[in-house]
């Protein structure tokens, strides 16, 4: 038994929380496929991603905020580039619901409409947080059954 | 009052035109301007209703509580049952995987039997044989038992003649004898000639059970008797029949033993006819088929008249008798548990796994009967079990019938005897003397004497269907639904604990656990063959087969397990599927911005086969096509610095003109000819398909991305299987 938790239950649950993920609408089949392309040669392919995203999520989502707050104006096409981005990136890794939101932000930066892209930046760091949260739920419990012993159940 | 403090309290009344009602009654004392108590104001509240209320909540609360314990009681019991079944499952998978390779050792080894060998030599033979012997047992038995417990294990029907099967079982088993007993068996007459049931299974019913005594029994006799007997209570419903409820009749007119059935001498000249009719693979199912049920026995001239019914049930008991060591008493009851030998002693002393006696219990149980043993310690044990078997009313009845005595006939008949209708066998120690020599070619006698179909490497309890030769496929095909939902199954769930394989040889690859059977075939065929695009899913279903084939060519394979883990890969084997394609390897170029999109193209990319060469932006594109003959460029079309459409533009230029003046009006510079530099000016150069990746915004169209030069373009997110198609469609 390791951490009180046998490893069936870990193995079990780490099968369960992609679905879960899934399942929820917080990652879509885009991310599904980025697992299967773990393999031995590279194991954690997708914690470099994810890991590569929160960053470059939490830098746009920085941006975006200050971009917003200045006084003297903001700057909608920077915003407008920093969407474009997240939207990429999002959708790449399978991210669906930050996808979504950054869909829904962009017509509001289109509008050049303050109020509302504040309250979309809102929306997005929410989804962000969601999303981060259950990816790192995911790699931790990779990480304790790797420590455990284990391995981890490839998608086929 | 007292302490001239206020109070509050509830108090329940009992009234009489309301029932029980409860009021909250609050006190307080009342002071005098001197601060004396002097009196008391009260008030009383009827909360009756809020109480009721209150204590339903609770009632609710606790049964939501109760309810919610249920639920996770009975989820966490789901997990451990389903993770039970996948063990299970995957025990199974596993001894079949074993088996395979050891079944093929095994096969090499009864083959270097027939060679010429030495005495050291065939005795050193002998041993690897009997090893591999067990083993297979082993596996054999560990098979039946999760299939039998799994359900999976579907009964037979087919026609076989019980005599035989005796006569066979007991055959095989003097073959083997190593000690001086006398093996006989003793078939009643009222036993049918033919009869229905699963052969296979009941052989290896009798053959376990004649090995048992065998093993148990260091003197005197080991034998094997087998009557009809009436239906037994425990039978709910009574055997098949038709409209005319013949079961009744059955009971009634029979005594066990007297059965007044078809005598099997009289109709043996119509049974001759049934000769025809043996089936290959039910090689002897014991003679327990009796003859007819019991039930028609009763009445024969009835039986006749139900000409229209097909078959009939017989109740066959087979006792299988020993004057061995005996079994305690109180060993009897888990007698037929797993893994339970009647000691530890005799564990050690008589070896076998335990398993043999449970098999077979759930055996004759699966197939409607009863297994039981009586005995006595130094005397001898008897296992008896009875089955129903059906038969088919084709053959007639003779009123005639010898009253059985089974122990009577004690002289041998040899056994060659009139096939279909001797009854009784007999098989002396000395007889074993002469007729074979040493173990080691009495196994190969007895592979060239039983040239049975499909008795190739005949063992001990006859468990020889599923070994051919190496590699086998038919014995696998039955096995194949059970290996393939284990494989599905097994593959979810993959638990890390290695199994024991101690090979170390190449056939280790088929021995290694079926859970990452697919995947690592995808990559043993990736690394070794070089295939860019090979379908995983049919892969892992003609596994077997491949899985052999590329074992036989490569050789070389290291031996090391493929651990599913971390660490220890096979880099040395996976680097060179980067590096030794057969084909030269075409160039591709991604032309992407997004760090994270270039991270999983490329990683796509990689599982396809292919490496690619990664730009940031239209310039470096540019300058990337100028330098180098690329064969495919994945272009991304909004980037900072210079866009997918200018750059494709500008490169289209230069495929027209054949100079890169376009480019140097925007500002790239023309780059020094080099090796890898496109063909000189005088022929044009060839067109590179462009792909663009479309993010689906407005400015990103179709038209827009076709007037400027693309061939084609994928929307983002890029998936594996648009890149696929994208690879299959531009690569030659």
């Amino acid at each position: 038994m390791w951490h009180g938790i046998d490893m069936y239950s870990l193995v079990y649950s780490f099968g369960f929380v992609p679905c879960a993920c899934e399942h929820q609408g917080i990652v879509d089949d885009q991310f599904t496929q980025l697992r299967k392309l773990e393999d031995e040669n590279s194991p954690h392919f997708v914690m470099e991603v994810a890991s590569l995203f929160f960053e470059d999520c939490e830098k746009l989502i920085n941006n975006m905020a200050i971009a917003l707050e200045q006084k003297q104006g903001v700057d909608f096409k920077q915003i407008d580039e920093c969407i474009h981005q997240l939207k990429g990136s999002s959708s790449s890794i399978g991210a669906m619901r930050v996808k979504n939101a950054c869909i829904a932000f962009r017509s509001f930066s289109d509008g050049q409409n303050r109020e509302g892209c504040l309250r979309c930046l809102q929306q997005l760091s929410h989804e962000y947080s969601l999303l981060k949260n259950k990816l790192q739920t995911l790699f931790r419990l990779e990480k304790e059954i790797v420590a455990a012993g284990g391995s981890i159940p490839r998608v086929h | 009052m007292d302490k001239g403090l206020p109070a509050k309290r509830e108090i329940t009344f009992e009234t009489e035109l309301f029932g029980s009602k409860t009021f909250l009654i609050y006190v307080e004392p009342v002071f005098s301007k001197a601060g004396e108590t002097i009196g008391i104001n009260y008030m009383g509240i009827d909360i009756t209703d809020q109480v009721r209320k209150r204590e339903r909540m609770i009632k609710i609360r606790e049964e939501i509580a109760v309810q919610k314990a249920k639920e996770t009681e009975l989820n966490r019991t789901i997990h451990i049952t389903e993770e039970t079944m996948r063990a299970k499952q995957m025990l199974a998978t596993m001894s079949h995987e074993i088996r395979s390779p050891l079944s093929g050792v095994v096969s090499m080894a009864e083959i270097l039997a027939t060679t010429k060998l030495d005495r050291e030599q065939r005795q050193l033979l002998n041993v690897m044989l009997s090893s591999g012997d067990l083993v297979l047992q082993l596996i054999n038995d560990i098979l039946d038992l999760s299939k039998v417990e799994s359900g999976v294990m579907k009964l037979e029907a087919t026609k076989f003649r019980p005599r035989e099967v005796v006569k066979h079982v007991l055959q095989t088993a003097a073959a083997s004898l190593q000690k001086i007993l006398t093996l006989e068996g003793n078939v009643a007459d009222d036993v049918p000639i033919e009869v229905i049931g699963d052969v296979l299974r009941i052989r290896q019913i009798l053959t376990n059970l004649i090995s048992n005594a065998i093993k148990f029994t260091h003197e005197g006799k080991v034998g094997v008797k087998l009557y009809v007997v009436p239906e037994p209570p425990f039978a709910k419903e009574g055997s098949q029949h038709g409209s005319d409820g013949s079961t009744a009749n059955q009971t009634t007119t029979n005594v066990p033993k007297e059965e007044t059935c078809t005598s099997t001498s009289q109709t043996s000249s119509d049974q001759r006819g049934f000769h025809g009719k043996k089936h290959e693979g039910s090689c002897q199912n014991r003679s327990q088929s009796e003859p007819g049920t019991p039930v028609m026995n009763g009445k024969i001239d009835v039986t006749e008249e139900q000409a229209e019914l097909p078959e009939t049930t017989v109740w066959i008991r087979c006792d299988v008798y020993d004057t061995g060591i005996g079994i305690p008493e109180n060993a009897l009851p888990t007698l037929f548990k797993k893994y339970m030998q009647v000691s530890a002693d005799h564990a050690r002393k008589y070896g076998g796994t335990g398993l043999g006696l449970a098999i077979c219990k759930q055996l004759v149980e699966l197939m409607g009967g009863r297994l039981t043993v009586s005995s006595r310690v130094h005397c001898g044990s008897t296992f008896t079990f009875i089955l129903p078997y059906k038969v088919s009313l084709s053959c007639d009845h003779s009123d005639d019938s010898d009253d059985p005595d089974d122990l009577s006939d004690m002289d041998d008949h040899g056994d060659s005897d009139d096939d279909a209708t001797n009854g009784f066998f007999q098989f002396q120690p000395r007889t074993l003397g002469s007729l074979f020599s040493s173990n080691g070619s009495s196994r190969t006698q007895k592979l060239l004497a039983h040239n049975i179909g499909h008795v190739n490497s005949h063992k001990i309890n006859g468990f020889s269907e599923n070994y051919c030769s190496f590699p086998t496929s038919n014995g696998q095909a039955k096995e194949m639904d059970l290996v393939e939902d284990a494989c599905s199954v097994a593959e979810a769930l993959e638990i890390s604990s290695e199994p024991e394989c101690s090979f170390s040889h190449s056939p280790d690859h088929d021995s290694e656990s079926a859970i990452c059977r697919g995947r690592r075939h995808h990559n043993d065929v990736n690394g070794e063959n070089k295939v860019s695009s090979i379908d995983v899913s049919t892969y892992s279903e003609t596994s077997r087969e491949v899985d052999v084939k590329v074992k036989i060519s490569e050789p070389q394979l290291p031996a090391e397990r493929q651990g599913r883990s971390d660490s220890g890969s096979q880099s040395t084997l996976n680097t060179s599927q980067e590096v030794s394609n057969s084909i030269s390897k075409p160039k591709i170029l991604l032309v992407e911005d997004n760090k994270i999109n270039v991270l999983v193209t490329q990683s796509m990319m990689k599982q396809l086969g292919h490496t690619i060469d990664v730009v940031n932006n239209g310039v470096q594109a540019v300058r990337a096509v100028q330098c180098r003959s690329y064969d495919l460029v994945l272009m991304d079309v909004c980037m900072p610095v210079m866009d997918g459409l200018q750059a494709t533009r500008l490169i289209r230029s230069f495929e027209e003109t054949g100079n890169w003046d376009a480019a140097a009006k925007a500002g790239i510079e023309r780059p020094s000819p080099s090796s890898d530099s496109l063909q000189p000016d005088c022929t044009p150069p060839k067109h590179i398909p462009i792909i663009a990746m479309t993010a689906n915004a407005l400015s990103e169209s179709a038209e827009e991305c076709f007037a400027n030069g693309m061939d084609s373009f994928v929307s983002k997110p890029v998936t594996f299987q648009k890149l696929k198609e994208c690879l299959e469609q531009y690569l030659p």
